[in-house]
């Protein structure tokens, strides 16, 4: 039924289509591309550290250090899509897993999680991930932890109120009735009711992920060169940015594609799962 | 009333306290500052003798709680310590940079509303017309393009292409243009999509459509009974937006080397300016917990339905 409501929203079965052609495309970026990402193709008669346009061999052209641009963003796109999506899966299994907590047991339990779950949401977060990167190294799986970490607790605040009301169904009171241990309980019989919930709230995070993994690398925080990802290709552009905005207007457009999609799709997903909370 | 202030009061110390511990720890954490900053010439290292007087003269000698108790006392006898980077009283740095901010935030949230607002009622009158349809397609793209992402673009056209702004620093108003646009264009196209979706809500409840039976004009009703009603959220969403733009601005700051305390707090972390990095943690967080308590009292204000509880 659910699955029947989505596809009649042609909006995000085409944007499903759009991240589905980016994701494989990206998977596949060995066989599509056709140079290495990090390959440097300087050629005689060229100015030195000048990126040049579209030609037959480079069919978006090369970046200043005569890297081919086609390759960087499929290759880009692994590493964005992949810790956009690592990102905020990570936070909500954090989120999942301290909401429920807090739901199940409630009391003093349930105060204590709550009150550090208002202190993180509080945080001014940037400027923590900002201290974090500048302590480890800049890399692939501190952006990842660090932007779970501070994504996870608005999640566990729907979580909660969610395990909340099924806390309250007649079956898990018949299963409490039967001698059934919280933790199975909460296996056997609350997960299941949470995995949609689940699937929307990571397809709803992903954008946050990639804007502050595209942020980091902005700044030359985030994973460091020359691992492609589309915020370090904006980076680098930028010094060429007024002979060839396409440097990166390019990454961008990537970008915003993305996280247009995503959005439609998580907004697709939670009205095909939930009309009631369908806004026209 | 008095017992939910005092209680939220209370919160946002404990707030600012739990994350000027975090930041404290990880500053240290991140390499020492004597060694980093101590004055010497290009590539030679540093005297530990001399290092070792900075250390001292900084508190830096000190075990971690103790710097970070006496970090805390200083604190509530109104000092912000010394940057270390700078040797200038913290206070005085962030007297210098943090109108700047402030004025390109009001501006911005200023300039979001003016366009946002009649835009999003526009867009719920005229629903599922093609003018809807444009807006609502336009403000989808908008909310997904990061803010230095659109600073760039905006940089192209108005600076590079057609020479009419200034691209980066500060002097004049035209200097102010495109941060604030870069700011206000993202945070406008939320608050379309959130006021047509409120509007839209409202338009089939009991109160619109009484007033409509009454024999109002179906326009007259949208603009003089569901707008109020559909603004309420909309007002809490710009007063939390408004904290988490003050902290939040750094990358616009960046791109446009605009003055204010996010480039400073940029640059603060690599320098290892550990006083300067601490205070902006405070401030941001004295922000955020200002905002929400102004979107709570808003709410309160403007829906009789809501009580706030002590």
């Amino acid at each position: 039924m659910a699955a029947r409501r989505f596809l009649r929203n042609r909006v995000s079965v085409f944007a499903a289509a759009v991240l589905f052609v980016i994701i494989v495309a990206s998977l596949l970026s060995p066989i599509i591309a056709r140079h290495d990402p990090d390959k440097q193709y300087r050629r005689e008669g060229l100015r030195a550290g000048m990126p040049i346009g579209p030609t037959d061999q480079f069919w978006l052209g090369t970046d200043g250090l005569g890297r081919d641009m086609f390759s960087r963003l499929l290759y880009g796109a692994r590493v964005s899509l992949g810790i956009g999506l690592a990102a905020s899966a990570l936070a909500v299994v954090i989120g999942v897993l301290v909401g429920s907590t807090a739901g199940l047991l409630g009391g003093w339990v349930d105060a204590m999680l709550m009150r550090i779950v208002d202190v993180v949401i509080s945080l001014p977060s940037l400027f923590i991930i900002l201290l974090f990167v500048s302590i480890y190294k800049p890399g692939l799986f501190i952006t990842i932890a660090v932007i779970a970490l501070l994504g996870w607790a608005s999640v566990s605040r729907v979580f909660r109120a969610e395990v909340i009301a099924i806390r309250e169904r007649d079956f898990i009171t018949a299963a409490r009735s039967l001698g059934a241990s919280l933790p199975h309980i909460f296996g056997k019989h609350i997960l299941p009711h949470l995995m949609p919930l689940i699937l929307v709230s990571i397809g709803l995070s992903v954008p946050a992920a990639i804007f502050a993994e595209a942020s980091l690398s902005f700044l030359g925080l985030g994973v460091p060169p020359p691992t492609p990802t589309w915020g370090g290709m904006m980076q680098t552009g930028i010094q060429y940015y007024r002979l060839s905005p396409a440097q990166v207007l390019l990454p961008g457009m990537a970008l915003v594609t993305t996280v247009v999609c995503f959005n439609l799709l998580g907004s697709g997903l939670r009205d095909a799962l939930d009309p009631s909370m369908r806004n026209l | 009333m008095a017992g939910f202030l005092l209680r939220r009061t209370l919160f946002i110390l404990l707030t600012m306290l739990a994350a000027s511990g975090i930041a404290f720890i990880l500053t240290f954490a991140s390499g020492d500052p004597a060694t980093m900053l101590v004055p010497r010439r290009e590539g030679e290292i540093p005297d530990p003798e001399i290092v070792a007087q900075f250390r001292e003269q900084y508190g830096l000698d000190q075990p971690l709680p103790v710097q970070y108790v006496r970090y805390v006392e200083q604190l509530l006898q109104g000092n912000l310590g010394t940057s270390l980077y700078y040797r200038r009283p913290v206070r005085d740095l962030f007297v210098d940079k943090f109108p700047n901010t402030l004025l390109l935030a009001v501006l911005a949230v200023i300039t979001a509303l003016v366009i946002g607002l009649p835009v999003g009622a526009l867009a719920a009158v005229r629903r599922n017309t093609l003018t809807d349809r444009i807006i609502v397609i336009i403000c989808a793209v908008l909310i997904a393009v990061p803010a230095f992402l659109l600073a760039l673009v905006l940089v192209f056209f108005a600076a590079f292409q057609w020479k009419l702004l200034p691209m980066s620093g500060t002097g004049s108003p035209g200097h102010l243009v495109l941060p604030v646009f870069s700011v206000a264009l993202p945070l406008a196209a939320g608050y379309v999509l959130l006021l047509r979706t409120n509007m839209l809500n409202q338009v089939n409840s009991d109160y619109a459509r009484t007033a409509r039976a009454k024999g109002l004009l179906a326009k007259l009703v949208a603009i003089r009974h569901v707008l109020p009603n559909a603004l309420i959220p909309v007002a809490t969403v710009v007063s939390l937006d408004f904290a988490y733009l003050l902290t939040g601005i750094v990358l616009v700051e960046s791109v446009f080397s605009y003055p204010g305390i996010g480039l400073q707090a940029l640059q603060a972390v690599r320098n290892r300016d550990v006083p300067v990095v601490m205070a902006t943690v405070l401030l941001g967080s004295l922000l955020i917990g200002i905002g929400s308590l102004a979107a709570d009292l808003v709410i309160a204000r403007l829906d009789p339905r809501i009580r706030l509880r002590g």
